[in-house]
């Protein structure tokens, strides 16, 4: 088995991220996965939230990812991402204020649409939050 | 000196013609920067869901959606062109034209009839001459085009090939190779197409959640993503081949304008010469 494979981090945007790892965790929509080489094929779905590398010379990378994808084959990982960023690109004074945003759709809603932008929001926005403590923890 | 008149006013209005040129030729460069910068930008987006859906088309998944199918015989071809929406680009979509009739004459000989969506205003008034079977068609997308104003043209085509009146729909576009070459290409879009990057015969991924949900997402996605791309890259051909164009335009100017400058000297040389030797002439006379 080999100890690295190589994995791609894009958003819409732009690419974020592409090189050796010898780790991912992510946020899958059905719970928190870590992937090592050599993992079986996989696609799901992506929830708000921190993804984690552990590159090739073993230090960590954080990134924040809004929702997505997330492919495994045996020739490496691609994380399609709807919005993401470097963790530390992430403001933490914006996040605060994100989900205080959020939290106010919430308590204002009118209608079940409404409801759901919202209760979307908050996810993002608490994901958002997660990562930004990670990243703390991460420095210490 | 009446000759030498017309030439001065053929060279004024050549002048004129010429300074449109280059300050076209000037604002098509710093678009085309801008442009071809965002085409790089998304680029890898677009790649990555085409390896993912080439994967996907590839295995073997417990659910297959409408869009994955092989149809057994094809009739009919949806075509989704993508053009420019302003002229002054040089060949950039008479080139596609063509090589979208060529393969369109080349279907009708198998029997296979086409249908068309226009992306663009060229497009448009190029098959309203020519004749073709639109579906769809979306005029002045600008500069800076929206998913959500691409995609109800799409629709159309995706809901054709859900029904079964295409078993088949091709991306009609330009890709850029640099800022000097476009190239015309045909790209099927649906049904999925197969990488063969992947070497094992039988697999199926692991889903999470169900199957269905991801893989409808997912292709949504792709066919978005897909279009999208497609239409930035034009944009970035357009401007690029905009600018060259210009740029040939103004350097022809250029070189009118020498030899009318040239004939203009020849010109009026001649009536000076011609003058003095009347007045010789006629001194001799007396």
């Amino acid at each position: 088995m080999t100890s690295t494979m190589h994995c791609d981090i894009v958003n819409a945007e732009e690419e974020i991220f592409s090189g050796l790892v010898q780790m991912i965790v992510a946020n899958g929509s059905d719970g928190q996965l870590g992937i090592y080489p050599g993992h079986a094929p996989l696609l799901t779905g992506l929830n708000p939230g921190p993804v984690r590398l552990r590159l090739e010379d073993g230090t960590e990378e954080l990134f924040f990812a809004s929702g997505g994808f997330l492919e495994v084959q045996p020739n490496g990982v691609i994380v399609l991402a709807d919005t993401a960023i470097r963790a530390h690109d992430l403001d933490e004074a914006k996040a605060k204020e994100n989900q205080e945003r959020a939290q106010r759709l919430m308590d204002e809603q009118t209608s079940e649409i409404d409801f759901a932008r919202a209760s979307a929001l908050l996810a993002e926005a608490l994901a958002q939050q997660q990562t930004l403590e990670e990243l703390k923890k991460h420095k210490r | 000196m009446a000759a030498g008149r017309e030439i001065k006013k053929k060279i004024g209005s050549i002048a004129n013609i010429r300074k449109v040129t280059s300050a076209m030729q000037m604002v098509a460069a710093s678009k085309m920067r801008r442009t071809q910068e965002r085409m790089r930008q998304t680029r890898p987006y677009a790649q990555k869901i085409r390896a993912i859906i080439g994967h996907l088309a590839q295995g073997n998944p417990e659910y297959s959606n409408q869009f994955m199918n092989e149809p057994d015989s094809v009739a009919n071809i949806g075509y989704v062109v993508i053009s420019t929406d302003k002229g002054q680009c040089g060949g950039l979509n008479a080139n596609l034209f063509r090589v979208l009739l060529h393969e369109m004459q080349e279907q009708r000989d198998r029997s296979v009839d086409s249908q068309l969506a226009l992306i663009g205003n060229k497009a448009a008034t190029f098959f309203s001459s020519v004749g073709g079977n639109v579906i769809a068609a979306v005029h002045d997308i600008g500069e800076l085009p929206e998913l959500k104003e691409l995609i109800g043209s799409i629709k159309v085509v995706l809901d054709q090939f859900v029904q079964g009146a295409v078993q088949r729909v091709n991306v009609v576009t330009n890709t850029f190779v640099n800022s000097m070459t476009q190239r015309p290409v045909i790209r099927q879009l649906l049904p999925l197409t197969k990488t063969d990057d992947l070497t094992s015969q039988y697999w199926d991924y692991i889903y999470e959640p169900e199957a269905n949900l991801l893989i409808d997402g997912l292709i949504q996605r792709y066919i978005e993503s897909q279009i999208y791309q497609a239409v930035i890259e034009n944009v970035a051909c357009e401007q690029s081949a905009r600018m060259i164009a210009m740029k040939n335009a103004t350097d022809n100017a250029d070189n009118m304008i020498d030899e009318l400058n040239l004939l203009y000297n020849n010109v009026r040389q001649a009536s000076i010469t011609q003058e003095i030797a009347e007045i010789v002439g006629g001194a001799a006379a007396t």
